[in-house]
């Protein structure tokens, strides 16, 4: 299987730490990866603003660099949610592009879900003492309906007790250009979200979005509260490694 | 839109100013949230109850569906039904001509006092205050309108008008109206307020309601409520007039069941709110109650505009609220923030379509799209997508400001260009660095940062990029 990741112009800036987990965690259950680097962006900032000619560059760009591969696995719920349900619209113009946008979205794999679904949990063998909630970011909970596959992952983790987060369902702030354009009711969404992360009382915030976890762990850094922010590789990368 | 509504839209403070006055409000949000949570419990509670949740959803777009296809056929049947029952239909393209139908039926019939029960489209209008202006009393006879009327503000929600209010500033409004200081207690507050309404129910002339479905095989108007209020001003007075959207037909009895089986519980998790009143015509020979005349008045008001467009979903909406019920948004800020006179994400999508976008541009941007109003609504709206059309709309008709549109052509270009994405992010690095405390964060951005900073801390690009990692080590090691 010829796997590429797709690391997100996100981690690839500023948490490359994040990808290299992901190459680690794969690597140690034995999957071969390779990192095409003629990818940048999958568009969303664009997209979402409403610049969809831009955007257009973006997605054709990445169905170029991940052409050939069987499986795309990306560390974020939201560019995979871009690829998957926004690529086959976006060029729906152009029947050609129209058909490669929709194979990249058939290849493409969220994190998680790839080890869920092409790979066999029980290979997992991590351990991370310390109690844990999980931010579902919403592309992936309600645009790709992945809500279980980090939560059955992080089970996996010994010693690391997962806890539910009081309206898991609910939207953090982040949104993209939202929290800048929008910033005073994007920073009220996070404060309440921190309120029902403190009400936990959990060591780690995991989750499967560095966009979100930039917003969220960019306020509770301004508020000086002391809760580590994690991506599931992340987890199992620090866990592995034990 | 009335000259005077036009003149109080232009004196609206900007967005930014509405968001931050709610936001700063000493009591705002805490009974937005309140009543969101009580709200959208219920109707989760009401999916479950029911079961097959999402087939139930698809039976009612379907519907909703077909009756925006084919409205043409079904208003037209509507009226004929309508007008074989006695009543009288009017058509407004505008909501000047809804102003000037009412008032020709308030002179002929010189109508002293209204009473109305909520109709969100005569908020559109501003019906109330122009009736006011011409010497006619209006009362509502909600109570939820009943409290925004006594403070003099529009309903912040289109079916808990006062979801805004907490129980110490209504206790002050109603005490302020009786003329002495009540007690909070709910049963002495509903008390003054039923004696209140019931008063002037009597002497009004003129009964106005909204019109939840128009049933087309029979000509009947439904109207849905939980006081049984809307039975007062349809019964009592001599005239009735009826102001409803012209997309408010539900063709057959049958489709009205499967329509008001998800209203209720979409609304409030009710399986059935405590009145549902159908009226067929004014009152027939023999019968004990009901006006002598029923006016109905179809409303476009932009409506129109939608149909045939990828906007004409929007038209299916049922006005249940679930969409506002569940928008983190809506929880920040409450509904008059958005200016409109709907709210919420249905609101962020109709103000615009009914208005356009002067005064209104910054509406499609009000949502993080999170998608949970277009889970939550019960004839599947892809809300959250006609957000995203009406941005793109904007981006092409230029409605954004020329900087952003320049830093979009710029990262279409740096995009295409992995070599100057990647010198770029290397830039970021070396330019936030002086910025930067000694962890690497930014707390105070420059320019267009600055959004982000006021409230949250900012990483720096890192020095060593992923892709440099890969090409450096991270490929080899494999
Ligand atoms: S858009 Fe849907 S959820 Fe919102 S009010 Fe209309 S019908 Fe209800």
């Amino acid at each position: 299987m010829q796997v590429a990741l797709f690391i997100t112009c996100l981690s690839d800036v500023f948490y490359p730490s994040v990808g290299m987990s992901v190459v680690r965690v794969l690597r140690r259950l034995g999957v071969e990866v390779d990192f095409p680097t003629e990818q940048t962006c999958c568009g969303q900032p664009a997209f979402n603003s409403g610049y969809r000619q831009d955007a257009a560059k973006a997605a054709k760009q990445m169905i170029r660099a991940f052409e050939g591969y069987d499986a795309v696995i990306t560390p974020s719920g939201s560019c995979a949610a871009m690829v998957r349900k926004e690529y086959p619209h976006l060029l729906n113009d152009d029947s050609e592009w129209k058909e490669r946008a929709q194979s990249l979205a058939d290849r493409c794999y969220e994190f998680s879900e790839f080890l869920v679904s092409r790979l066999s949990l029980e290979m997992i063998d991590a351990r991370l003492e310390g109690k844990a909630t999980y931010h579902h970011s919403c592309h992936m909970y309600r645009g790709l309906r992945l809500t279980e596959p980090p939560l059955q992952v992080l089970s996996q983790v010994q010693g690391l007790e997962v806890v539910n987060l009081p309206y898991h369902e609910d939207c953090c702030g982040f949104g993209g250009t939202f929290a800048v354009k929008m910033s005073e009711i994007s920073q009220e969404m996070a404060d309440e979200k921190i309120q029902h992360l403190e009400s936990t009382e959990a060591d780690y915030l995991i989750g499967s979005d560095m966009s979100c976890l930039m917003h969220l762990g960019g306020r509770i850094r301004r508020k000086e509260k002391s809760v580590e922010i994690m991506h599931v590789a992340q987890v199992l990368d620090r866990g592995m490694m034990k | 839109m009335s000259i005077e509504q036009q003149i109080s839209r232009k004196q609206r403070p900007p967005f930014h100013d509405r968001t931050k006055e709610a936001i700063e409000h000493p009591f705002l949000q805490k009974a937005v949230r309140y009543t969101q949570d009580r709200l959208r419990g219920g109707k989760k509670r009401a999916e479950a109850e029911i079961g097959n949740w999402e087939e139930w959803r698809l039976k009612a777009e379907a519907i909703r569906r077909h009756t925006v296809e084919h409205l043409d056929v079904y208003l037209d049947q509507f009226t004929t039904n309508v007008e074989n029952a006695g009543g009288t239909v009017h058509f407004a393209d505008t909501s000047q001509e809804v102003l000037d139908l009412v008032t020709q039926i308030v002179r002929k019939k010189e109508a002293r006092s209204i009473v109305k029960s909520k109709s969100m489209v005569s908020e559109e209008v501003d019906l109330n205050h122009v009736m006011e202006q011409q010497g006619v009393e209006v009362v509502e006879s909600d109570l939820g309108e009943y409290i925004v009327q006594l403070a003099d503000e529009a309903p912040s929600h289109i079916i808990v008008p006062a979801i805004h209010k907490n129980r110490q500033e209504i206790t002050r409004l109603f005490s302020k109206e009786a003329g002495k200081l009540l007690s909070e207690e709910t049963a002495e507050l509903t008390a003054f307020a039923r004696k209140r309404m019931r008063e002037k129910f009597l002497q009004a002339d003129i009964g106005i309601t909204g019109c939840n479905f128009g049933v087309a095989e029979s000509g009947s108007v439904v109207l849905v409520t939980n006081e049984g209020n809307a039975r007062m001003s349809t019964t009592l007075p001599d005239t009735h007039i009826v102001v409803m959207g012209m997309e408010r037909i539900a063709p057959r009895w049958r489709d009205l069941d499967v329509l008001l089986t998800m209203l209720t519980r979409s609304a409030t998790g009710q399986k059935i709110t405590s009145y549902v009143t159908a009226l067929t015509g004014p009152r027939r020979e023999g019968e004990a109650d009901g006006p002598k005349e029923m006016h109905v008045i179809v409303v476009d008001n932009g409506r129109s505009s939608m149909l045939g467009t990828g906007y004409q979903d929007v038209l299916h909406c049922i006005r249940c609220g679930a969409c506002i019920n569940v928008c983190p948004v809506y929880r920040q800020i409450g509904g008059h923030a958005y200016g409109g006179v709907y709210p919420g994400p249905i609101g962020a999508v109709l103000t615009p379509l009914l208005e356009g976008f002067e005064g209104w541009t910054e509406l499609p941007y009000a949502s993080s799209l999170c998608g949970a109003c277009t889970d939550a609504c019960p004839v599947r709206i892809p809300l959250h997508e006609r957000l995203l059309d009406l941005r793109a709309d904007e981006v092409e008709t230029k409605q954004t400001p020329w900087s952003e549109r320049l830093a979009f052509k710029g990262f279409g270009v740096l995009a295409e260009h992995p070599e100057w994405f990647e010198k770029a992010a290397v830039m970021g690095h070396w330019m936030g660095k002086p910025l930067a405390d000694q962890e690497g964060f930014l707390q105070k951005g420059p320019g267009p940062l600055k959004g982000w900073t006021d409230s949250r801390d900012l990483p720096i690009p890192a020095k060593t990029s992923f892709r440099k990692w890969w090409r450096k080590e991270g490929k080899q090691d494999g």
